[in-house]
């Protein structure tokens, strides 16, 4: 993929918290969350975002929709031919970009105001946005339910989402998502509080919603099972850093970084008769401050040799048909 | 058992509805009714729902029937005045009834409360203070929660040197006796009713009330549907407005039940020291009585017992709505 | 053949709330024996954690056990009182909970925590003994005995969860029941924690229940399989015939709706509507309104929880001959 072609393109991203910074006291550490990550999104395509808690995937997420200032880096973004800078965006992007990226949040009792109905939640995009009149708020939200399988839509409309199943708010916090058409949502563990039967509704109305509607999807998951299925490419995050990505398939079927294997390794199968192959790594995952410049997997990593630890963490490099991997060892 | 997999039967399962367009029965059954008015059957919905639940709580029922007595006084004192009671004997400032003499007098037909050691219709008194006390209250109450949430929800919303200022405010506002600085104030200005409530719902808005409210802001700012609203492309007011403010509201109700009660007392104790410039009122009928020696004589218990005690019921009925509000409120309180 | 530690008979229990009677498990029976370990899998509000509180009957205010035998060794748990029951509690079934944070105190070093408990039930050891006795279980679960004098707060979730793992252990108990052990941790750290878990117990010979949502956990860890669906165990069986052929059309959906990171992708299917409020059980089957295959029989008897052959229970009047 050529840069000019991509929706998504992300240079060098970071996201530094300071810590123990106190009252005109400068903070004397950091925690890299996110740590110069590269990678380019294509119109159409979902990229599966996968790691462990702490591994910075939902950081990515949220500055990517600027719920979070970005620290340092470039996230562009083109639409119809138009090309924002997200991490300095002008007044007049601002406006382009909120209607052209949205976000889905992993919990559905908690990202849907509980005194606001659901016609409430799902026209807050128009409403403050001020597109259309009231009448055509309601037509379109309408729309949107039965876009999401709620109907009939009126049943729905004037309800409150305390009246509603986990699986069904989860629908209307994805119709508030598309009410404004966008290019762009970021799905952030949209399934991972739904029970298994409701999940895969959940993720083939996602899918089906993307083709139809011409949506591309950064899906952010810790389930390497559910990026099989919700992603075209993956990338798994390790301590802010992608250490492997590639179609997803591939990635799966032979992946290459010692930590990707392991992760596969120890992902459970549901079936008894499945023998796996033995995790190779020990430990947990740490927090990222002030990280030493050496690889970042080197303490927990079983080929770890001396020119890991000699120097910075391995840069992504293309080890045929687009599959990138950072190790100095593979 | 077969050994071939049969076709699936949940492959026919439709997860999404059945498109786009809307068919023309739904378009009219949108049409049918006007935005405010499924707004307003909702809202009286919450309200029944919240009413039911409060219902279920006896403390609060009892503390509601104590406020709507006094409410029924309040209002009932202007009619007899008109129809039953002689303004110049009922007066409850200016009358007196010779009849009645030696004053105070105890309870009679005609008096039933007795008079007070100015020959006033002591029931009169009670029944002209009672509007004022409801007054006060409400007032007071009004501009705390007004000033609480508003800087509650700044405070919690931006954080930062807001934060910080109304905090450390808030902090000396609750450091300081709020009696003892009503008395300072009372001694050196002419505090009359309107000032008393401004006063009150100053130091209490600044104070606690806005404390704890923004620490429940505070818990709201994090939710996710703050975030969901700024993605929208919310803009801060339309976050604090349509979020933040909505869901402190109920906090809000409950404290300023509990702001009227410190109100009452207040002025009862501002008057009992003669320091309210007020016509009539609980406190300066204990006042009157004090200053010509009755306080502490049981036998004109009269003069005592009705301020006293109205006093004690209107703010343990304010508080006993607070409480069961709470439980309203707060779901955890409630018993399953 | 081992012998039968646990015999669960009929057992039904109820929550009483505001809003009605909620019939949380419905007539659920299964046993286990000496040294197994028997998975109990379904989706939020199936009734599965309700069925392991039932069992050690650590249950809510407003729950009650309304009919059914808890046989543990021959002694039936249910008409005993609160009293009579303590002393099965810890030393022959012990618990772990989800939440291991909520389960450690955290203003009491970890090793404490657990001598308490080997005091407060066992009552003999000296201080010196308890501290080895706490050595010894460290060690079992793959702690470094050394972090027994550290708070809750300085350890990480799966270590956490490894010091409740070994307070369960402390008192020797015969059947240990592990109520989602896994849920909040890393497939990493959930990895590590559930092969110590199958090594333990090979090494002790307890029996375990594990209670899940995640089948694919269930899969890894259990001898035999119950599946619950709306207070039911719909169907019971080994876990390879629950994977392989599964009876009730609700386990093939499950079977059906679960990504694997493994094998070929297949499509995933969906399974239509929700499960149902138990304040209304659906009559007759409570899977009828979302299978498939419901018919008139369904909607108005309910089926009998009967062997299918080679000890494959199911409750169904249409069982599915599915192979995976």
């Amino acid at each position: 993929m050529t840069s000019s072609e991509a929706l998504v393109r992300v240079e060098g991203l970071r996201k530094l918290f300071p810590l123990n910074a106190g009252f005109l006291r400068a903070p004397t550490s950091f925690i890299h969350a996110v740590d110069g990550l590269d990678f380019a999104i294509a119109p159409g395509e979902s990229l599966g975002l996968v790691g462990e808690s702490g591994s910075g995937k939902t950081t990515t997420g949220k500055l990517l929709v600027r719920l979070l200032d970005i620290t340092a880096g470039h996230v562009f973004m083109q639409f119809d031919g138009q090309v924002l800078d997200v991490a300095r965006l002008q007044r007049s992007d601002s406006k382009t970009f909120r209607r052209k990226v949205q976000m889905i949040f992993q919990d559905p009792y908690e990202s849907l105001n509980p005194r606001r109905t659901i016609f409430d939640t799902i026209a807050e995009p128009l409403q403050v946005q001020n597109i259309g009149n009231v009448l055509d708020q309601q037509e379109r939200v309408a729309e949107l339910l039965n876009l999401v399988g709620l109907s009939p839509p009126s049943t729905y409309l004037f309800r409150f989402p305390h009246e509603l199943s986990g699986g069904q708010r989860q629908r209307v916090a994805i119709a508030r998502a598309l009410v404004i058409n966008p290019a762009f949502v970021i799905a952030d563990e949209p399934t991972s509080m739904l029970d298994v039967s409701i999940r895969t509704s959940i993720m083939q109305l996602m899918q089906n919603l993307g083709t139809q509607l011409g949506v591309t999807y950064l899906y952010i998951t810790h389930d390497l099972a559910v990026a099989r299925y919700m992603s075209t490419r993956l990338a798994v995050m390790y301590l802010g850093k992608i250490v492997e990505m590639g179609a997803t398939e591939e990635v799966l079927q032979r992946p290459q970084h010692p930590y990707t294997k392991a992760l596969l390794s120890a992902v459970p199968v549901p079936d008894p008769r499945w023998t796996r192959t033995p995790v190779e790594i020990k430990g947990g995952i740490s927090k990222p401050i002030d990280p030493v410049p050496r690889c970042r997997f080197y303490d927990r990593c079983p080929l770890a040799a001396k020119v890991c630890e000699d120097n910075d963490h391995p840069p992504l490099e293309d080890k045929g048909s687009e599959h990138y991997v950072a190790c100095y060892r593979v | 058992m077969a050994t071939e997999e049969r076709h699936n039967p949940f492959a026919t399962a439709q997860p999404a509805g059945d498109g786009t367009t809307l068919d023309q029965q739904e378009r009219e059954r949108l049409r049918a009714q006007p935005l405010w008015r499924v707004r307003l059957k909702l809202l009286a919905g919450t309200l029944w729902n919240n009413w039911k639940l409060f219902t279920e709580n006896k403390i609060g029922l009892i503390g509601l029937a104590i406020i709507l007595f006094y409410a029924g006084l309040a209002l009932a004192h202007p009619l007899l005045m008109g129809r039953v009671w002689d303004p110049l004997i009922y007066d409850p400032v200016i009358g007196f009834d010779p009849l009645a003499a030696p004053h105070p007098a105890p309870p009679s037909a005609q008096h039933w409360l007795g008079t007070d050691p100015l020959g006033r219709d002591v029931l009169s008194q009670l029944m002209f203070s009672t509007a004022s006390e409801f007054i006060l209250g409400m007032v007071a109450a009004l501009i705390t929660v007004t000033i609480g949430t508003s800087i509650g929800a700044l405070a919690a919303y931006f954080g930062g040197w807001i934060d910080t200022f109304f905090m450390r405010l808030a902090d000396l506002v609750i450091t300081l006796p709020a009696i003892v600085l009503l008395i300072v104030l009372g001694g050196l200005f002419t505090l009359d009713l309107p000032l008393l409530a401004l006063v009150i719902g100053i130091l209490s808005g600044f104070g606690a009330t806005t404390v704890i409210i923004k620490s429940q802001a505070l818990t709201i700012k994090v939710r996710t549907y703050v975030e969901a609203a700024w993605v929208a492309g919310g803009s801060h007011w339309h976050i604090i407005l349509r979020h933040i403010i909505p869901n402190l509201l109920p906090l809000t109700f409950l404290y300023m039940m509990f702001t009227v009660t410190d109100a009452i007392f207040a002025e009862a104790i501002l008057s009992y020291f003669g320091l309210l410039n007020i016509r009539m009122s609980w406190g300066l009928m204990i006042h009157t009585t004090q200053s010509a020696g009755y306080l502490l004589n049981f036998q004109t218990w009269w003069l005592i017992v009705p301020p006293g005690l109205s006093i004690t019921l209107l703010c343990a009925a304010f508080y006993l709505v607070g409480r069961a509000l709470d439980e309203v409120v707060n779901p955890r309180l409630r018993k399953r | 053949m081992s012998e039968t530690i646990l015999r669960v008979e009929n057992l039904t229990m109820h929550y009483t709330t505001r809003a009605g009677i909620v019939s949380a498990v419905d007539d659920v029976s299964f046993t286990l024996d000496e040294g197994e370990s028997l998975g109990l899998v379904g989706e939020s509000g199936c009734g599965k954690t309700s069925v392991a509180n039932s069992l050690l009957k650590l249950l809510a205010d407003n729950a009650v056990i309304k009919g059914g035998q808890i046989r543990f060794k021959g002694t039936d748990f249910v008409p005993l009182s609160e009293e009579e029951m303590r002393p099965y509690r810890w030393r022959n079934i012990s618990m772990v909970f989800q939440a291991a944070m909520n389960s450690l105190n955290p203003v009491y070093r970890v090793g404490d925590q657990i001598i308490e408990a080997l005091e407060t039930h066992l009552g003999l050891y000296s201080h010196a003994q308890a501290r080895q006795r706490v050595t010894e279980l460290f060690t079992m679960v793959g702690l470094d005995p050394a972090l027994m004098d550290q708070y809750p707060h300085e350890y990480s979730g799966g270590m956490r969860q490894r010091a409740v793992i070994a307070m369960a252990l402390s008192c020797n108990p015969d059947l240990v029941i592990a109520d989602e052990p896994t849920t909040a941790l890393d497939v990493i750290v959930q990895d590590a924690l559930l092969r110590q878990l199958k090594t333990l117990q090979e090494m002790i010979g307890m029996s375990m229940i594990y209670i899940s949502h995640d089948i694919a956990v269930i899969a890894e860890v259990s001898d035999r399989i119950g599946v619950m669906y709306a207070g039911k165990l719909v169907e019971l069986a080994s876990a390879d015939e629950i994977f392989h052929h599964p009876v009730h059309p609700y386990t093939v959906a499950l079977m059906s709706a679960f990504p694997s990171v493994t094998g070929p992708k297949r499509e995933l299917q969906t399974l239509a509507g929700e499960p149902p409020n138990l304040l209304y059980p659906p009559s007759g089957c409570r899977f009828h309104p979302r299978c498939p295959f419901a018919t008139e029989i369904c909607r108005q008897q309910e089926p009998e929880f009967k062997d299918h052959g080679g000890g494959h229970y199911a409750a169904c009047w249409h069982p599915q001959e599915v192979t995976v």
